[in-house]
């Protein structure tokens, strides 16, 4: 199959080699990345989902969290873009076994991957990973801090369902001080051109979110009123113990999106949530299911053509043994 | 609708306004359980033949106070106190609303306990009764409680009770979740660690009686810290009952910087000190101690100043068993709604404060850090009123109380002032000539 650039904007070579945050994209290389993205959506519905623009490279998969979809959505761009695969997850890896990151790094360096997805429960280990290896790596979530291709798919998603980024408002609601998604995605979304509020009870905010260029919003019925979007962040069980939230009961109680909430949204609103959901707490099933509303199975649609248009643009950088080619 | 309601006119009274800052003749008309009209001439039309005319002889009306620290034993320990007792012994100070404290068994920490008080309160008090929910779940300092949906059932502010909140990153998320509700978060500021088995202020008294005690740098340590909290998350802190002079310069720089703090002080530290602990007398026995005496001048001038905000009984009912013991053995706490009144008094008796100010820091300043339209005499605001004689001299007497408890370190002492007449909801629920009415 023909891969068609549909704007003028894709053929420009990528300028980064690695993909590490948001900020570091300006909004042209944002609108390329989504643009090459686009241009793969036929493909990945297609009959044959392989090409070989990617033959012969060598991407390794490192995950130091579990993650099952993403981690299986990179495996299946890599996979479609003609890419040799290797998953290493830190079960079955040393560092179970006391080897330091920066180890690690040396040990997969020296097997000259050409690129690099990692992801860290520490903010900045991605960062750390990249000034020690000769490939491209692809941040797929650090710690508390960014999850850009995350936020790259949700506004692929956003672009499928509404055409444009721009002059949406869309709320992210829930944990947002742990939460890595949501820092990528305020970054890309206001970027975009979208209006972005976030919602959710003050212990989950980090301080001085209001210098973020969001709007805050403690009442989420206030929040949600007349927003395009409302992407929901999991809120992990062991928060609402009573230490940043009394009970999963409060907290669904006055941070749950239900019908009843969403009815304050613009007409057509649409739910992303990045999952796994915790059906009950941060969500209604009754909503999270709904055809009509929900774009969350779209969201993983959308994340395999991204992922394969990210790995596209960085392996213009070439291979790890420096040649360009 | 208007024409069928019972009015109720108060004329010859000397009117006690906060809200308006009046103190002077005047008069009041209330209908529907609301205050219709009060003012100097508020009765300069005339009023319907029907009206019910109460001639107040002169002597002083004004809002029911409103009591934000009271300890009632129901739910889980009624022999100390019940619903009815506590309400009962109330109207009978002159307090028309409580603030009940969350230290009951079991602790008011979930939405269901709040609507049984609330309905409780509402079957069985005379005085108007809301629940101050838990901060945490059992009181346990660690686990923040259900502090929304409380709210949402009607608790009037959130307290942990007596019991210190130590580690301060729990602190600290309370107050920042609080913020979203904009709840009022009240905290009893003393250091467990410093004050651990600690009896009273630590001093030369305590020294010669060879009793353990509680440095006022417990208090000056957590008052600071919880400042500095509210500064950190924006939260609307009650620093609750401080008595330590101390206490007052952080409470003021945080003030200064427009922070939303707020401070309570038991009518115990305005009027008594440590000496009144005496020859070990355990009724004198309270939490926070009975400081020194230049503490409770400071504290004195803190109110005239308006630093510190409310005066509030701090009522604790104790039964003999409890108090009857050797010093260190008993426990803390006084009965004070029924001396609440009458002990400030002695304040303006005394020349230490203007009347209004007195008056203020018991009813209109602690019903708006409710959020709730009592304590005023505005039209629209519930007709809960007072009749009280200011100057009329008694000698207290612990036994005639209503309170289940009869434990008072005012027993025996010579006081000015005592409640005629006390109006809830419009409604007279107590007359000293004839007792309560209801």
């Amino acid at each position: 199959m023909q891969i068609v650039d549909s704007t003028p904007l894709a053929r420009a070579p990528f300028r980064h080699r690695h993909l590490l945050q948001i900020s570091d994209l300006n909004r042209l290389e944002a609108l390329d990345l989504l643009a090459r993205a686009e241009a793969y959506i036929p493909f990945t519905k297609g009959r044959v989902k392989k090409l070989d623009t990617l033959k012969g490279r060598t991407l390794v998969n490192l995950f130091f969290e579990n993650s099952t979809r993403t981690q299986s959505s990179f495996e299946l761009a890599g996979k479609r873009m003609g890419a040799d695969v290797v998953n290493m997850s830190v079960k079955s890896s040393s560092v179970a076994k006391g080897e330091t990151l920066l180890d690690t790094a040396a040990t997969l360096n020296a097997m000259h991957p050409d690129l690099l997805v990692v992801r860290h429960g520490s903010s900045g280990a991605a960062q750390l990973l990249a000034r020690k290896v000769e490939c491209s790596v692809i941040n797929a979530g650090d710690g508390q801090h960014e999850h850009p291709t995350q936020a790259l798919l949700d506004a692929l998603t956003m672009k499928s369902a509404f055409g444009h980024v721009d002059g949406l408002t869309v709320a992210i609601c829930g944990d947002v001080l742990h939460s890595r998604v949501a820092r990528s995605n305020v970054t890309l979304l206001t970027m975009l051109g979208a209006r972005v509020r976030l919602i959710g009870p003050p212990t989950l905010m980090p301080s001085d979110v209001d210098r973020w260029g969001a709007d805050v919003f403690h009442d989420m019925r206030e929040g949600l009123r007349d927003v395009d979007v409302a992407m929901m962040l999991r809120l992990q069980l062991e928060r609402m113990a009573g230490g940043f939230v009394p009970s999963p009961r409060e907290y669904f109680w006055f941070y749950g999106l239900d019908a009843d909430k969403l009815a304050l949204a613009a007409p057509g609103v649409k739910i992303m949530h990045p999952g796994p959901m915790n059906r009950g707490v941060e969500i209604d099933s009754e909503i999270a299911d709904d055809p009509q509303l929900s774009l969350i199975q779209t969201q993983v649609e959308m994340g395999v053509a991204l992922r394969m248009a990210v790995l596209e643009a960085l392996s213009a950088h070439g291979s790890n043994i420096g040649v360009l080619e | 609708m208007r024409e069928t309601l019972a009015l109720t006119a108060f004329i010859n009274v000397r009117l006690i306004d906060p809200a308006t800052g009046y103190d002077g003749p005047g008069e009041v008309l209330i209908g529907g359980g609301e205050v219709l009209a009060a003012g100097p001439n508020a009765l300069a039309g005339g009023f319907d033949a029907d009206t019910v005319v109460i001639d107040g002889d002169g002597h002083a009306l004004m809002p029911g106070l409103v009591d934000l620290r009271v300890s009632c034993g129901e739910p889980g320990s009624e022999h100390r106190e019940t619903i009815k007792t506590v309400g009962r012994a109330a109207v009978a100070g002159g307090v028309t609303t409580i603030v009940m404290q969350p230290d009951t068994n079991p602790v008011i920490d979930d939405a269901a306990l709040v609507d049984f008080v609330l309905r409780r309160g509402r079957d069985r008090s005379l005085a108007r009764m809301v629940p101050a929910g838990a901060l945490t779940k059992g009181l346990d300092g660690q686990t923040m409680a259900e502090i929304g949906l409380m709210a949402e059932a009607g608790a009037a502010l959130f307290s942990n009770g007596s019991r210190a909140i130590s580690d301060s990153r729990v602190m600290r998320r309370l107050l920042s979740y609080a913020t979203g509700f904009d709840a009022l978060v009240s905290v009893r500021p003393e250091d467990p660690w410093l004050s651990k088995g600690g009896c009273m202020n630590e001093g030369e008294l305590a020294a010669r009686l060879g009793v353990p005690s509680i440095p006022a740098a417990a208090e000056h340590i957590y008052a600071q810290r919880d400042l500095a909290l509210a500064e950190l998350t924006g939260g609307r802190l009650l620093l609750d009952m401080i008595s330590s002079a101390g206490t007052l310069p952080s409470l003021a720089r945080a003030k200064e910087k427009g922070l939303d703090v707020s401070a309570s002080v038991s009518i115990h530290n305005l009027t008594l000190n440590e000496t009144d602990v005496g020859d070990y007398r355990t009724f004198a026995k309270l939490s926070p101690p009975l400081r020194s005496e230049e503490d409770r001048i400071a504290l004195i001038d803190a109110v005239r100043s308006g630093l510190v905000d409310i005066i509030v009984s701090g009522h604790d009912p104790r039964p003999a068993e409890e108090k009857r013991l050797p010093f260190d053995e008993a426990s803390f706490g006084a009965s004070a709604l029924e001396i609440l009144l009458p002990a400030a008094l002695t304040l303006w008796h005394e020349g230490s404060i203007e009347l209004i100010d007195l008056v203020r820091a018991m009813t209109q300043k602690p019903a708006d850090l409710l959020d709730m339209g009592m304590g005023r005499l505005t039209p629209g605001a519930p007709a809960d009123l007072i009749l009280v004689d200011l100057g009329y001299p008694f000698i207290f007497d612990a036994d005639t109380m209503r309170s289940k408890c009869k434990n008072s370190p005012y027993d025996g002492r010579r006081m000015q002032g005592r409640v005629l007449e006390t109006w809830v909801g419009g409604a007279k629920v107590f007359d000293v000539e004839t007792g309560f009415l209801h």
